[in-house]
């Protein structure tokens, strides 16, 4: 199994678009493929795979469940929580379940067994098949805030074998860092602008931190004079690709085609760079 | 402070112009607090310009660490770890030949193995996440971060701006807070737009743009939030600005109007200013009478700053 | 009565802070006699979770009464789990209110009165 990562410092930058790309073309070439979602706080991935789902379920998280007969008012949950997920009050315990991170402590620490864990529900998992390429994404009930859970749950759905293409959330926090975590691979996907650029930074400095071996796609590369020069340390790392700014594929994708399947004239650049990023795997 | 109204400008989808557009209403204003709570990946800085006049460490929570001359390798830790935290490797230096150590990217910082560690080897500390900035650009104060990278609780990062940029309004006597938010519609956004007096969605006409619209919508009215929607770019796909326009009148979002593409936003971007002070027309002209609609909604002022005169 | 009041300073002609989770002091007045004392505020830098400690510690102190400008959704529900007496909008100095509380003046609040910060005040 080979697992690349799809992400960037920036968002709207083209992680979608050429993560879907890519997986349209390894099925096409015959690859055993598998694109998961992992934006789960706005997957979009299904609008230009279009799957047929044929699995879905809802993920938890543990939160504390307090039976109040059994409590002696000991104190000991309240103390042990860092979150304030539970508070040992005068006679009662009270619970602020979105607050939890599901460590399990309370429970652990009760001397009388009082705490159990139940289940939350923060968002749903969902899989299924696009014409050969296999689909699964998170989607984060709304007003949730753990994500980083989610996307646990939904990288670990998944069956570890052939390509495997993980679209990940726009930033370099945590979130970020399960989806992009235990990768093969990275690549980044940036524009030459002054915020495309310092995202980008960013999202280097991230991957490496976690060091994992990347690539960059610099896409709408002619919106600014020079802009592949304007990346530092290029040499260090490879520029798998340069996909000019075209307003044909802004429509393309404004309505949700896959660039590599709509498009012709892109096939060769998405072909290319996936041998290339096979070529970085294998190494 | 009376009469102070505070703005958020969200998109759900990353890479709507959020940023640019803040920029340009704080042109447009003439005088406000910026704050940028797009913590994670922050750009606003990039064309407004500031000059840092304070700044601080955050600390949004702990991290565990083991201290391998009291560890007894007994290995509790990591048994009651729930966030495989805890790696354990064989080692020369230690008495029983395996060292644990604590990797910091994976801490959720929630004790338990210090708890229960019996030779109070495990310990948490307090840790640096980030750094903030309260800064003076030309239009007023402006309050930014940076999260460190691989961190949690930017939602909390995102908190602590809000706040500062709040104190420095009320300091000032100045009546408007322009807050530029992060995409997505998790803790950090919730944060940027809690307690504010109205929320500016920005739209991008992609079925993607529709769908993140939906999303982000649903969260604003999950907080009873009051927010209005623009179309950027929408000249890219003309059916499905008609089709978001539609659907905001389906939810009962006003909407604050519609701009074009235009690259001179780029070139605004390259010359590290706001597109209102790059030019005047194509998408200029359309962002000033964006900003007009929108203080109508938030009920602030009125006048550009640059018509005025 | 024992009630607290969250202030500025620690201090009975303190003004009263309006945030009870981030305040910098808890003035606890004793409305009898109004003898006090002042406890520092132990999570005013926190982020989420100010308002369920500041509910904790006046439950520990078994406040009867908790005087302040604003309070939230979590520090409320704390509060009033403890079968501590939320008042908010209050404003002055802290033997004002406490006095104003003494003589009858003032009504309990009906729920928080600020927005959910989802554990953020």
């Amino acid at each position: 199994m080979i697992n690349v990562a799809v992400a960037s410092g920036k968002g709207g930058t083209g992680k979608t678009m050429v993560a879907t790309s890519l997986a349209w073309t390894a099925c096409s070439e015959g690859l055993e493929v598998h694109y998961v979602d992992c934006d789960v706080e706005e997957p979009n991935g299904h609008i230009f795979l279009k799957p047929e789902l044929e699995s879905r379920r809802q993920v938890t998280s543990p939160v504390p469940e307090v039976d109040e007969s059994s409590c002696i008012h000991c104190g000991r949950c309240g103390e042990i929580c860092r979150f304030s997920a539970i508070v040992s009050l005068g006679n009662s315990v009270i619970t602020f379940p979105g607050l939890c991170h599901g460590c399990g402590g309370c429970s652990l620490v009760c001397p009388v067994g009082a705490i159990t864990e139940k289940g939350r529900e923060i968002g749903l998992l969902e899989s299924g098949t696009a014409g050969g390429i296999g689909f699964t994404r998170g989607t984060l009930n709304i007003g949730e805030v753990r994500s980083p859970a989610l996307i646990r749950e939904v990288r670990s759905s998944v069956r570890p074998a052939g390509l495997v293409i993980v679209d990940s959330p726009p930033g370099t926090s945590c979130p970020v860092v399960e989806a992009v975590g235990g990768a093969d691979y990275v690549v980044l996907v940036t524009e030459p602008t002054p915020f495309g650029l310092s995202d980008l930074a960013l999202a280097r400095e991230m991957v490496e931190t976690l060091g994992i071996p990347y690539g960059i796609v610099l896409n709408r590369s002619d919106i600014c004079e020079d802009g592949a020069s304007r990346i530092p340390d290029r040499e260090k790392v490879g520029i798998l690709a340069e996909i000019p700014f075209d307003r044909g594929i802004a429509e393309t994708c404004s309505s949700g085609g896959i660039v590599s399947k709509a498009m012709p004239g892109y096939r060769e650049v998405f072909s290319e760079l996936l041998a290339g990023i096979m070529r970085e795997c294998e190494e | 402070m009376r009469g102070m109204k505070q703005l958020a400008v969200l998109s759900g989808k990353g890479g709507t112009g959020k940023t640019s557009l803040v920029g340009a209403f704080a042109a447009l204003a003439g005088k406000s607090v910026l704050a940028d709570c797009d913590v994670d990946a922050a750009d606003l800085h990039l064309i407004t310009d500031p000059v840092v006049r304070e700044r601080g460490e955050f600390s949004g929570g702990s991290r565990a660490e083991i201290d391998p001359e009291l560890c007894t390798a007994c290995g509790r830790c990591q048994e009651v770890c729930r966030f495989r935290a805890v790696e354990s490797g064989p080692s020369e230096d230690t008495a029983a030949g395996v060292r644990f150590r604590v990797n910091p990217i994976a801490c959720e910082g929630c004790g338990v193995c210090s708890w229960f560690c019996g030779s109070s080897a495990a310990r948490l500390h307090p840790v640096v996440n980030g750094t903030w900035f309260r800064s003076d650009t030309r239009w007023g104060p402006m309050v930014h971060a940076r999260l460190g990278i691989a961190e949690e609780c930017s939602g909390k990062l995102v908190s602590l701006i809000r706040e500062k940029a709040r104190e420095a309004a009320s300091e000032l006597g100045i009546p408007l807070v322009l807050i530029d938010g992060s995409p997505g519609t998790g803790c950090p956004v919730i944060a940027s737009m809690t307690g504010v007096d109205l929320v500016l969605l920005v739209s991008e006409p992609t079925l993607s743009g529709l769908h993140d619209l939906a999303r982000v919508s649903d969260l604003a009215g999950h907080f009873g939030t009051r927010a209005v929607v623009c179309i950027n770019r929408w000249d890219i796909n003309p059916d499905i600005t008609g089709e978001i326009e539609r659907e905001c009148r389906e939810r009962s979002l006003p909407l604050a109007g519609r701009i074009r593409f235009d690259r001179a936003v780029v070139e605004a971007q390259v010359a590290g200013i706001t597109v209102v002070e790059y030019g005047s027309t194509g998408a200029a002209e359309d962002i000033r009478q964006v900003w007009e609609r929108t203080t109508g909604y938030l009920g602030f002022g009125g006048r550009s700053a640059g018509e005025a005169g | 009565m024992k009630v607290a009041v969250s202030a500025k300073e620690p201090a009975l002609d303190s003004p009263v802070d309006s945030r009870f989770g981030r305040c910098p002091y808890y003035v606890i007045v004793e409305t009898d006699d109004m003898s006090f004392e002042s406890r520092e505020n132990p999570g005013a830098g926190e982020g989420s979770g100010a308002g369920i400690r500041a509910g904790k510690l006046m439950s520990d102190l078994s406040v009867e009464y908790v005087l302040t400008g604003n309070c939230g959704p979590n520090a409320y529900r704390t509060l009033t789990a403890a079968g501590i007496r939320v008042i908010v909008g209050c404003e002055g100095t802290v033997a004002e209110v406490a006095g104003r509380l003494a003589s009858g003046e003032l009504t309990d609040a009906e729920g928080p009165n600020v927005d959910s910060h989802f554990g953020m005040e």
